[in-house]
């Protein structure tokens, strides 16, 4: 039996994981799709918030500001890219300035540190591309961008490192409770555990329904997206956020830790939690959208396009909380934005005061917990000397598979034989970056396939893009592979 | 830092022209890189024939094309070296390159060709709206799957966009026993050779719908359908004209684009309508020394010229390393006006041309009988009236060097006119 289960690897279900792994328990997590951070948590805009702008008193106002403060030292320990660059609130109008002061003040009383209004000469020489309109702007410079899936791939690597189990292609299908136990049905089979941690995004509330009737619901909001070329990333140096008006909360123009410049969201009430789709709508509102911020954006460097669905509950906040019904469950539902920001504080608040607490005594310290993760090696970022001499140790870092990025064999079956490894192309994509460059896989994804197959043992026909039946080949030709 | 006469990036069929042609006018140490397996560049997967009719006067497969001239290459002793990727290239033509057999190397050369190639333009360049499942393929990746893996990668296939290589695998993947429903192209004419929609879709029974666009794809995992709208005369989808394909593959063949970033890391000017480097007569790129030709240089139609591009590449890399100071002379600009996308070169210096000099230029629009039309200098020194005329089809136009090289000329023009 284990101590914990976790429903959901995204950086909310990883990021608890973790944290729960310094003390002496058993935990797995559970996840329906065939790697982590597949949800929610790789579809988003990368942002770390300064936290200025949720009520007083909520949740997300003080996750986020906790989070905000913790992501320093979380992203040094699990090598993960992190910048804290800080970001802008345009406002385009004089009417627009009472706006910002409510947020600064808002932002204040939140301790959100640094926070200024500033005015246009200043703003051009932080962001010298900006619409001429811009009149003034909100400051935050503790806010930050990072890589939201790295995150949590991370996360589930350091709790697996330390010894939690993670358990793929398992969907939570059913929860019964007998004395102080919960029985999971999964599609694997059943699991046993003492405390069920919620943690399952969009379908919170489902998982919910599996034990009591849910008091709250959750539905989807997509938001979609521009991913522009790295060729222009010195569009902007900041996020740059546009002031909230009866129109609307504006789109948003920033770097993203890997060179490229995001552009987007938009946000619309979807019918179904799987309409992961951009549409043509979707994408015109944020063309449109964005040439406040910027005049001209350079829409022809786009390399791809992509959406996610926020968590939105019907309660307006983050529910982080046992539930009053069900003793030992505890659902970390309707984390939407800034649920990534918010995610180290969670996790710490989940695993220590919720879990910690409720397991009393059991819980305890565990004295070999080792915070870091092992180091990725990134060749592209070594030094001539270092490229050198990893090769002459390394051979396999001299076979450069993504020509985009500079990604080589090396890093790519690294990434396959961590733990919580890749197993799908969209996998390595996202550990090490073959086919997320301006080819987007168009040369290395044929060898990408390839590479999976050797070290997964499989044939080239059974590795996926990225879902279960995302199959990339179909068969052999007439001639057959072995011609 | 081992030093070499002439380095050549890469091992497609312009760096082997150039690299045998410089060979052949006397360079003596010669080094020709290439970061894939084997040389012949993309030639090795386009296993169909039509290559060489314009240099050998017979109709070869794209591996038979490369093999000659690796043939010659290695019978003249052009060193060179596989599996190995370059890096990055200083102006000063210094060149870090790794690979498996010989770890991080730095190589110098006297002169340097850029024969790198292009890419594929991917389901990003357009926006393509819907959901992104396995199944949606640029066409060159799915020609390299089939024609060198030996996978397929779909049984019922659809393709956007009427370039050669879409329309070449229209063909492959129904002689492989797959279905393809139809042929869809944005623009109101075909963006690939007429004897290529001949051979690939005609002759298949396979529709060509121009003016067509793909509006949606749908299936979360793998390709479950595809939604294709007819087009105004802005390129919009007309509403209502949605026309669904039940297919569970998308081959995109939109465009491909010179790969320029190791031009850019050496300073290399580039053209923002070719999206090559901006050469002189010589293909000389704007730093001394640095040369560049095939389709890095700008896209181009048929192997052919590809070829006779990077001959003269290898010609004046040669010359240039035998007398490095160079003729420096004001060059001429060559203009593309009316009617016309794009001319290369795009300077030229008059004493460096061999009697005729050679424009390649592509038009940006179908034309019948109309007239190319070339002014020096605003002043008009040659007309010749051209039957048909295609952005598909890269035109060639000849211009006798006594036309433009009197003192003071600055630019040469060339329009499309109606006469
Ligand atoms: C458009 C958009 C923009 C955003 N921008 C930001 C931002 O800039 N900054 C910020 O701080 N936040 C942002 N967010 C919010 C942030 O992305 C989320 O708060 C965060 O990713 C939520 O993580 P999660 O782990 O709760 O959910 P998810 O990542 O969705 O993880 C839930 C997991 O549960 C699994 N699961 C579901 N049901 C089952 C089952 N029955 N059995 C097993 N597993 C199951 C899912 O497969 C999934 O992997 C944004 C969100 C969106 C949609
Ligand atoms: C900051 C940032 C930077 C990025 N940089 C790059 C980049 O450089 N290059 C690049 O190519 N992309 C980039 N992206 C896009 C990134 O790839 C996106 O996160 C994208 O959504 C993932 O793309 P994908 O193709 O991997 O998956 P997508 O195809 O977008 O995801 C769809 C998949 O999600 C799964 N899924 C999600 N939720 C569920 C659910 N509840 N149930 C079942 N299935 C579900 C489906 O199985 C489906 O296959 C970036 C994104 C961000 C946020």
């Amino acid at each position: 039996m284990y101590d914990v289960a976790i429903i959901g690897a995204g950086v909310i279900g990883t990021g608890i994981a973790r944290e729960l792994m310094r003390y002496q328990l058993k935990v797995v997590i559970l996840e329906k799709e065939n790697d982590v951070a597949d949800g929610t948590t790789k579809a988003n805009s990368a942002i770390v918030h300064a936290g200025y702008d949720a009520p007083f008193g909520s949740n997300k106002g003080r996750f986020n500001v906790e989070g905000n403060a913790m992501y320093g030292q979380v992203c040094k320990e699990l090598d993960v890219h992190f910048k804290q660059i800080g970001s802008l609130v345009l406002a385009f109008d004089e009417e627009d300035r009472p706006t910002l002061q409510e947020l600064l003040e808002n932002g204040k009383r939140l301790g959100v540190p640094g926070l200024e209004i500033i005015e246009p000469d200043r703003i051009r020489e932080i962001e010298p591309n900006v619409s001429q309109k811009v009149v003034a702007a909100l400051w935050a410079p503790t806010a930050g961008i990072v890589g939201p899936w790295e995150l949590a791939i991370s996360y589930a690597e350091n709790a697996m490192d330390n010894g939690a189990e993670l358990r793929l292609n398992t969907e939570v299908t059913g929860i019964t409770k007998k004395e102080n136990k919960f029985h999971l049905m999964t599609s694997t089979g059943e699991v046993e555990a003492r405390l069920v941690v919620n943690a399952a995004g969009i379908h919170a509330d489902d998982i919910y329904n599996m034990v009591a009737q849910s008091e709250f619901t959750i539905n989807p909001r997509r938001g979609e997206y521009f991913l522009l070329d790295n060729e222009v990333s010195d569009l902007v140096n900041t996020v740059v956020f546009q002031c909230p008006t009866k129109m609307g909360k504006g789109v948003l123009v920033s770097p993203t830790v890997d060179g490229n410049i995001i552009v987007g969201p938009n946000a619309e009430d979807v019918q179904t939690k799987d309409e992961i789709n951009t549409t043509a709508d979707g994408l015109d509102f944020i063309r449109q959208k964005a040439k406040l911020t910027i005049e001209e954006l350079p829409f022809h460097m786009n390399i791809t396009n992509f959406s996610g669905l926020r968590a939105e509950p019907s309660t307006g906040d983050f529910i982080i909380e046992e539930s009053k019904q069900v003793a030992g469950f505890i659902n970390v539902a309707g984390i939407k934005s800034p649920g990534l920001s918010s995610a180290p504080a969670i996790a710490v608040y989940v695993a220590e005061t919720i879990c910690a607490g409720i397991l009393g005594s059991h819980a305890k310290r565990n004295p070999a917990f080792n915070p870091k993760t092992r180091k990725k090696l990134r060749f592209k970022d070594l030094s001539d000397e270092k490229k050198a001499d990893l090769i002459r140790v390394e051979p396999s870092f001299a076979r450069i598979i993504c020509r985009c990025e500079t990604i080589t064999e090396g890093e790519i079956v690294d990434a396959i034989h961590r733990n919580a490894g890749a197993r799908t192309i969209n996998g390595v994509k996202r550990r090490c970056r073959p086919g997320a460059g301006r080819c987007q896989g168009g040369f290395c994804g044929p060898r990408v396939v390839e590479i999976l197959a050797r070290e997964l043992k499989i044939s080239p026909m059974e590795v996926e893009l990225e879902g279960k039946d995302s199959h990339i080949l179909v068969g052999e030709t007439k001639g057959g592979a072995d011609e | 830092m081992k030093a070499y006469d002439l380095i050549v990036v890469g091992g497609g069929p312009a760096g082997l022209a150039a690299a045998v042609e410089a060979k052949k006018e006397g360079v003596d140490k010669v080094l020709v890189l290439e970061r894939d397996r084997e040389l012949g560049g993309i030639l090795q997967q386009c296993i169909h024939n039509g290559f060489g009719l314009h240099i050998f006067k017979e109709e070869l497969t794209g591996p038979e094309y490369a093999e000659r001239f690796i043939d010659e290459l290695k019978e003249m002793g052009i060193e060179y070296r596989l599996d190995t990727m370059v890096l990055d290239i200083s102006d000063e033509r210094i060149i870090h390159v790794i690979s498996k057999a010989e770890g991080f190397v730095t190589l110098v050369a006297k002169a340097v060709i850029l024969a790198m190639g292009c890419r594929e333009r991917t389901r990003g360049a357009l926006a393509i709206p819907g959901y992104r499942p396995a199944g949606v393929f640029t066409a060159g990746t799915a020609q390299r799957y089939l024609n060198m893996e030996g996978y397929m990668v779909g049984k019922k296939v659809l393709i956007l966009g009427s370039g050669d290589i879409g329309l070449i695998m229209a063909r492959r993947m129904t002689l492989e026993g797959a279905k393809v429903l139809g042929c869809v192209e944005l623009m109101p004419f075909s963006g690939g050779l007429t004897r290529n929609i001949v051979q690939c879709l005609d002759d298949y029974d396979i529709p060509l719908m121009l003016s067509h666009t793909v509006t949606d794809i749908q299936g979360k995992d793998r390709v479950q359908g595809v939604t294709v709208m007819k087009v105004d005369e802005n390129r919009q989808p007309i509403p209502g004209t949605e026309i669904q394909f039940d297919v569970d593959t998308l081959l995109l063949s939109v465009g491909l684009i010179p790969e320029n970033e190791l031009s850019k890391g050496a300073g290399v000017q580039l053209d923002m309508k070719t999206r090559g480097a901006i050469v002189n007569e010589s293909m000389e790129t704007s730093v001394p020394g640095i040369f560049a030709c095939g389709n890095v240089l700008h896209v181009h139609d048929l192997v052919d010229w590809v070829t006779d591009e990077s001959r003269r590449a290898g010609k004046f890399a040669a010359k240039y390393i035998a007398n490095p100071g160079g003729q420096k002379e004001e060059a001429i600009e060559t203009i593309p006006g009316q009617g016309v996308g794009y001319i290369v070169p795009q300077r030229i210096r008059p004493s460096q041309v061999d009697q005729v000099l050679e424009l390649f230029m592509r038009v940006r629009d179908i034309y019948v009988g109309q007239t190319v039309v070339i002014r020096v200098d605003g002043k008009e020194v040659q007309a010749k009236r051209r039957g048909h005329m295609a952005p598909g089809e890269m035109e060639r136009v000849k211009l006798p060097v006594s036309l433009f090289n009197g003192p003071g000329v600055k630019k040469i023009t060339v329009d499309v006119e109606s006469r």
